[in-house]
């Protein structure tokens, strides 16, 4: 449940799809960056939506994934979509600024 | 009421769920509502997190068996201590380790501020822990450790999150 899998990451037309974790913190934050950043390099992908469907806990670490995608495809005119996130995951976008930057849907 | 709790355990990626986890299985006889216990959870994660890879400097930390090298096996000499005491609705805690220490921990506690950024760290963790606790101190001596204090009441966020609105 708490692994990232292959099928957590699908490209749909030019949006790139991560399903995350329940738990995001900076024991996770590696594959799913790295898994992420494989995809974002194979496909050719503009924009990223990350899907907060499953996810119950993020730290600070979940904020410098969000981050570092955003980096690497905003230059580029991409942009990042936060999807099905909670009270709690909102509340941390909006202490670190990041709704700033990225679409909350 | 009074109660206290302590927690050893080596400074290595696998243990932050255990350690926040564990933190919060120990305030929940006081029916903490789920946005305190997402709080406490998340400057937990924070502090240890903190601890794990700038304290001992355990880079490799995500927990993949086999993929660090024998050589590294050392980091995981290091150690965090968790101390937490609950005083009625107060609840403290201690996030303490032996690793290298801070220079200089107002530059580190602004936020944004990392000197980690090829691992992606946002530079936001005492920014959270500031954030989701009503307290926060940070002593540290270089060479020889550090140790983050929080504290938290308890039973107030509704009250809190009433007169945001």
């Amino acid at each position: 449940m708490n692994q990232v899998m292959e099928d957590d990451f699908q490209v749909i037309d030019n949006c790139l799809m991560i399903r995350l974790p329940e738990e995001i913190d900076h024991h996770r934050a590696g594959y799913i960056s790295e898994n992420a950043d494989r995809h974002l390099m194979r496909s050719d992908v503009q924009n990223v939506v990350f899907d907060f469907e499953n996810t119950r806990f993020m730290d600070s670490s979940g904020i410098g994934v969000i981050m570092g995608r955003y980096r690497k495809i905003s230059c580029f005119g991409g942009k990042v979509y936060v999807v099905h996130a909670d009270s709690q995951i909102l509340r941390i976008l909006r202490v670190s600024g990041l709704q700033k930057v990225v679409e909350i849907m | 009421m009074e109660n206290e709790m302590e927690i050893i355990f080596d400074a290595v990626s696998d243990n932050e769920a255990f350690a926040r986890v564990a933190v919060a299985a120990f305030v929940s006889n006081l029916n903490p509502t789920m946005e305190e216990l997402a709080d406490i959870k998340t400057a937990v994660s924070e502090a240890v997190t903190n601890s794990i890879i700038h304290g001992y400097e355990n880079l490799y930390g995500y927990g993949r068996p086999g993929r660090c090298p024998a050589d590294r096996k050392k980091t995981n000499e290091g150690k965090v201590r968790i101390r937490c005491v609950l005083e009625d609705d107060v609840l403290h805690i201690q996030v303490t380790d032996k690793g290298k220490g801070i220079e200089n921990v107002e530059q580190a506690m602004e936020p944004l501020y990392t000197t980690k950024p090829e691992l992606e760290r946002s530079g936001m963790g005492f920014a959270f822990m500031e954030a989701f606790m009503d307290d926060l101190e940070v002593e540290s001596t270089p060479g020889e450790g550090t140790v983050v204090s929080m504290t938290k009441k308890l039973g107030v966020s509704a009250w809190i999150d009433g007169k945001e609105q």
